[in-house]
């Protein structure tokens, strides 16, 4: 595969979960070394979209390509990180021996660890075991296992939420670092003011891709003065179109 | 699978340990004491040189039983197996680091038991240390394998702790260790054959009772190492990298 295309490739994805439908054939591209916002309210299926890039969600159709690979298979295991919703390390170890142990399962080398600490600023907690830590701290442990190993993909599920005003902007620049470098990063949210952040913005709502562009495009083709007004005016014009 | 990845899981698992005092002490504690407690019961030295060494087979097995359902069971409800299993981590990666952490802690507490039964407690041995430290280590290991296994049918650990009474006691009864084994009804007896802890037990016995690696020890060996191994399996069965 070139370089050139896209990082994240899906195809008419469609899972189903507890028996029912929850996304209901999505389509959508990823460029390469782009910062997308995966954004749409509480339940809509952010969860599950980021779980079918990871390879860990049992898909019921379509096609998921990440790195010129299928979504999950063993060659990518080492080149995406995911960093899940709610936290995902050992709350009975120290953040360095978190790192230290995730570190050995991805082969990444020796520095990572004290890297990755600095990275999501918890030098100060390093010794502390993560039961210890507060939700915000316990959070960017999580992100910071995401980021060993330098992964070309990084998914990210809602890393910002809990964290205050200061610590989200430290967390916005290190993504954008980290994309100027050519890394991808497909990060969730549901709250609309970080959208104006992220290159690209996938709206979602129910399972379905309500709007995919740039941010500024959005608001322009809706005609709106910011995301959230963009957001109802798509609402709404779906709605219209169905009817 | 990776010995890498392997080793740096077993160390992970034994660094947890370090981090809970509490639970360590008890895995070594809780055997020896019940151990002082059964030789004092039976004031009588030769009771107790009957059933001690079928303790010595049954205390690895359920604590490591207990400690691995947990252990796997928090595993998936934290999300760190998802992440994982996300991960270029095997899943026998997974099940030999837990093997070889367990084991470790297995060693030790059967060591401790041993130490106390065979100084203090006078316990006669008749047959050979190293057998009966076999035989202790695969017990935990097979309690281990049935954890991991079991974990998976848990929702929460109230479930798992409920499967340690549900597969264990009934072996308990079965195994010999109360009534004699051909003392039973027919019916009893041939579900007793299919029972790993049966095997267990019978290991226990023939290595308090013969000088010599018997036969029927051969047996027992190899018949909970096979069981052993197919828990694992079915144990790695469910550990899914996609998941609903
Ligand atoms: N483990 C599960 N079993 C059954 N249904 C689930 C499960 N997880 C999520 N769902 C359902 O799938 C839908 C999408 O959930 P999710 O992807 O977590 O949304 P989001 O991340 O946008 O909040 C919701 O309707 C949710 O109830
Ligand atoms: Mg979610």
């Amino acid at each position: 595969m070139m370089s050139s295309s896209p990082a994240v490739s899906v195809q008419e994805l469609r899972v189903e979960r507890g028996g029912r439908e929850v996304l209901h054939g999505l389509t959508f591209d990823v460029p390469r070394g782009a910062v997308v916002g995966l954004l749409g309210p509480s339940g809509c299926g952010k969860t599950t979209v980021m779980r079918a890039l990871v390879g860990v969600q049992l898909v019921k159709s379509g096609q998921v390509t990440v790195l010129g690979e299928d979504a999950g298979s063993p060659g990518l295991r080492d080149r995406v990180g995911y960093a899940t919703q709610s936290p995902a390390v050992y709350a009975d170890l120290t953040v360095a021996e978190n790192l230290r142990y995730f570190a050995a399962v991805l082969g990444a080398p020796r520095g990572d660890v004290d890297r990755v600490i600095a990275q999501v600023g918890l030098a100060g907690a390093r010794d502390q075991p993560v039961a210890t830590l507060s939700g915000g701290q316990h959070n960017r442990a999580n992100l910071a296992v995401a980021l060993l190993g330098s992964p070309e993909l990084l998914v990210l599920d809602e890393p910002t939420v809990g964290l205050d005003p200061v610590l989200r902007e430290e967390l916005w620049t290190l993504f954008r670092t980290l994309a100027g470098r050519g890394t991808t990063l497909v990060v969730s949210s549901h709250v609309m003011d970080e959208a104006a952040r992220t290159d690209r913005l996938l709206l979602m709502r129910e399972g379905r891709l309500l709007a995919d562009g740039a941010p500024g495009d959005l608001r322009e083709r809706t005609g709106t003065a910011d995301l959230e007004q963009a957001f109802l005016h798509l609402i709404n014009e779906t709605a219209g179109s169905a009817a | 699978m990776n010995p890498a990845i392997t080793l740096a899981t077993a160390r992970r698992i034994l660094t947890q340990l370090r981090h809970d005092p509490r639970t360590v002490a008890m895995l070594v504690a809780v055997p020896s004491l019940l151990m002082i407690l059964l030789r004092y019961v039976f004031e009588e030295q030769r009771t107790f040189d009957r059933l001690a060494p079928m303790l010595l087979g049954l205390f690895p097995f359920i604590v490591m039983f207990l400690v691995t359902s947990i252990a796997t069971l928090r595993e998936r409800s934290s999300g760190t197996l998802e992440r994982l299993m996300s991960m270029p981590l095997g899943r026998l990666d997974l099940l030999l680091g837990y093997a070889l952490a367990f084991g470790l802690a297995a060693l030790v507490q059967v060591g401790v038991v041993l130490l106390i039964s065979l100084t203090w407690l006078d316990l006669d041995l008749s047959g050979s240390l190293g057998s009966l430290v076999l035989v202790a280590v695969l017990d935990a290991l097979l309690g281990m394998a049935l954890g991991l296994f079991c974990s998976a049918f848990a929702r929460t650990e109230f479930q798992a702790v409920q499967f340690m009474p549900a597969l264990v006691l009934p072996q308990t009864l079965l195994c010999g260790l109360i009534v004699p084994r051909d003392q039973m009804a027919g019916w009893l007896e041939a579900v007793s054959k299919v029972l790993p802890l049966t095997y267990a037990v019978q290991g226990m016995q023939e290595i308090t009772g013969k000088t010599v690696f018997t036969g029927t020890l051969a047996t027992d060996v190899a018949v909970i190492a096979a069981f052993t191994v197919v828990a694992l399996l079915l144990g790695a069965a469910t550990l899914r990298r996609r998941t609903p």
